[in-house]
């Protein structure tokens, strides 16, 4: 099992060049087109496509199957959400897409998207206030200050924080940092928001809020999400397709879409049916570990 | 819990007003203006169309409600009462070290010409202190320790970002930095001394070898401790190499920066006075050569006094450095301070 992986590491390096590295490519420079040339920026094509991904942190027999075979695609203005127990490779996935970390073998191409994420921190920098870190993604793309200042207060309107732009992050409650950190994710203006547990660490209240300022987002600028999380309830509630990953290693196990019509509550009954079901099939893949 | 109704109409309904909010903000480049603007129309729609609204606000209420209520209130007492609070202690501390001071000389192990009282001391205190002479000296000595300290800032910050920049670099002078943190300052002075004569730039060579290895360390303790967190999110942001360091390493690294700079002026200040005793200069008095010579002329009390405006300067120095460090921290959100 292990040498066909080696093999499609080598093949990979070699067919590959730097393709798979740069998730998140420096803003205004287009990414290196992939071997069937669509390294174009266009709505044809899936917006993120893991093909074949696999990542082994360490070596050899002590290698740590993080990632395997995974193939998955997320389609333009599709809202995907990842799913699985703890240990299935989840981050790591999300990380690869990033560009924050290389796959060991496989390849992972976005069409040149410019991809934006979320973590489950807040990630913002303590010496800035709340809009200067949300002008740091405007900066980076040398946009004027007085234009940054600008576009940043909008943004932090969209996230109901019109005036909190003076305050340092560590003024505001968990709940709000998220949405400051949201608002860099779309100052961004990435076609692509990747979001590894974003409200996990949030009470279920201000979660359900942040579902729907998620979900009225991602319909107003026609995002691709890709969106990791392990409440099965809030896969359902968000998702167009919910992807159950398996742990150790992460391969995909199954592919559930949900055509339940939005906006989805929650607590409702029908979220509450699919996920169940979702949840069965859950705990069958932990269950495999319990031996 | 209650909005499920009102929530689900909301999104439709947002969805309308707000594509017209931030459908502006996209295109970015060209709609700087047009960005301002639309802002000030999306607020002004927010209170006049309340009356077909009453979703999207019930929404934004209960998101600034809940935003309300997390937010703590904070009470802080009036300057007077925070200075008066941070003072008595001080002058406790003060009045403890006067009586034991006190009490040793009564005690009698050695003659007060040797070991002067406070009673004794204050009134040469004073006296020095009224003089234009013994300003010079202090003069003299603070502008070593200025430039010398400058010098080290400077030399610490290029070492310190190339160490903890280059790998190479860092294996090479990494634990050299450190090595030579822990050397004694006075062992150098007779190198010094060969290479420079008695002269200021040979006390400036010392003071510079202390302060600016702890400096260069605080940067590069500052860069190890960056958040990894901090640096993903500069990444995905797509912030690279330089960019990143000064973006997001540098400020991330503050803190420690901070608290090298506090440890060198320590250093820098010892070596200093180390310095100013072992190398005198004709015609420049300074406050070690005050020491020298109060030694000298067996004058205890002169003695006592110069060390009392040694010690004094070093602790106001440190507190400049504590009130920019609390400073800091306070913005940080690391320090609640409740006092």
């Amino acid at each position: 099992m292990r040498t066909p992986l080696r093999e499609r590491a080598r093949n990979s390096r070699h067919g590959q060049g730097t393709e798979g590295a740069p998730g998140a490519s420096a803003p205004g420079t287009a990414r290196p087109g992939d071997a069937e040339g669509t390294g174009a920026v266009g709505d044809a094509g899936p917006a993120v496509r893991l093909d074949g991904v696999s990542k082994v942190y360490g070596q050899g027999r002590k290698g740590l199957h993080a990632l395997d075979d995974v193939t998955l695609s997320v389609a333009p203005g599709e809202f995907v959400c990842l799913l699985g127990a703890s240990g299935c490779g989840k981050s790591t996935l999300l990380s690869l897409v990033a560009g924050l970390d290389t796959p060991t073998a496989g390849r992972i191409g976005t069409g040149g998207r410019k991809i934006a994420m979320m973590f489950q921190e807040p990630a913002l920098f303590p010496w800035l206030t709340v809009s200067a870190n949300v002008e740091m993604a405007l900066r980076v793309q040398g946009v004027a200050s007085r234009e940054r200042r600008e576009r940043a207060a909008a943004l932090l309107e969209t996230v109901h924080l019109g005036g909190f732009g003076g305050k340092r992050p560590h003024e505001l409650s968990g709940g709000m940092r998220q949405r400051v950190s949201l608002a860099r994710a779309l100052a961004q203006d990435a076609d692509v928001l990747l979001m590894d547990e974003p409200f996990g660490a949030l009470d279920a209240m201000t979660r359900d809020l942040l579902h729907d300022e998620l979900e009225r987002i991602w319909r107003e600028r026609r995002l691709s999400v890709l969106f990791v999380t392990h409440n099965v309830r809030e896969a359902v509630r968000l998702g167009d397709r919910v992807v159950l990953l398996s742990s150790r290693p992460g391969r995909v196990v199954e592919d559930f879409p949900i055509t339940l019509e939005r906006p989805r509550r929650t607590d409702s009954a029908e979220v509450a049916e699919i996920a169940g079901a979702v949840t069965g099939r859950l705990r069958e893949e932990v269950m495999r570990h319990g031996r | 819990m209650a909005a499920d109704t009102e929530v689900t109409t909301g999104v439709d309904d947002t969805g309308h007003t707000a594509i017209g909010a931030d459908g502006a903000a996209p295109p970015g480049d060209t709609a700087v203006t047009a960005d301002g603007e639309v802002t000030g129309t999306t607020s002004g729609a927010a209170v006049t169309g309340g009356a077909d609204r009453a979703p999207a606000d019930a929404h934004a209420r209960q998101l600034a409600g809940l935003d309300a209520l997390e937010l703590g209130g904070e009470s802080s007492g009036g300057p007077a009462a925070r200075v008066w609070g941070r003072l008595w202690p001080m002058a406790l501390a003060v009045a403890i070290v006067l009586a034991v001071w006190q009490c040793v000389v009564w005690a009698g192990f050695w003659p007060e010409y040797v070991f002067a009282g406070p009673a004794d001391v204050a009134p040469v205190l004073l006296d020095r202190l009224t003089t234009g002479e013994y300003w010079e000296a202090i003069g003299v000595t603070m502008r070593r320790a200025v430039t010398g300290f400058a010098v080290s800032v400077v030399a610490g910050l290029v070492v310190g970002a190339l160490v903890s920049r280059v790998r190479v670099l860092r294996a090479a002078f990494g634990s050299l930095i450190t090595g030579l943190q822990t050397m004694p300052s006075i062992a150098w002075f007779p190198l010094a001394i060969l290479l420079f004569g008695l002269t200021e730039s040979a006390i400036t060579f010392v003071v510079i070898l202390g302060a600016a290895p702890s400096i260069a360390n605080g940067l590069i303790t500052g860069v190890d401790y960056t958040p990894p967190i901090l640096l993903r999110a500069g990444h995905v942001l797509g912030f690279r190499r330089l960019q990143l360091y000064r973006h997001v390493i540098l400020p991330a690294s503050l803190p420690s920066f901070l608290a090298g700079l506090k440890q060198g002026w320590a250093f820098a200040w010892r070596s200093l006075m180390a310095g100013e005793l072992v190398v005198i200069i004709a015609h420049q008095s300074s406050l070690g050569e005050r020491l020298f010579f109060d030694r000298e002329l067996a004058d205890s009390a002169g003695l006592l006094s110069t060390m009392i405006v040694i010690l004094v300067i070093g602790i106001a120095v440190d507190l400049l450095f504590e009130a920019a460090d609390t400073s800091l921290r306070r913005r940080w959100g690391l320090a609640r301070t409740s006092a």
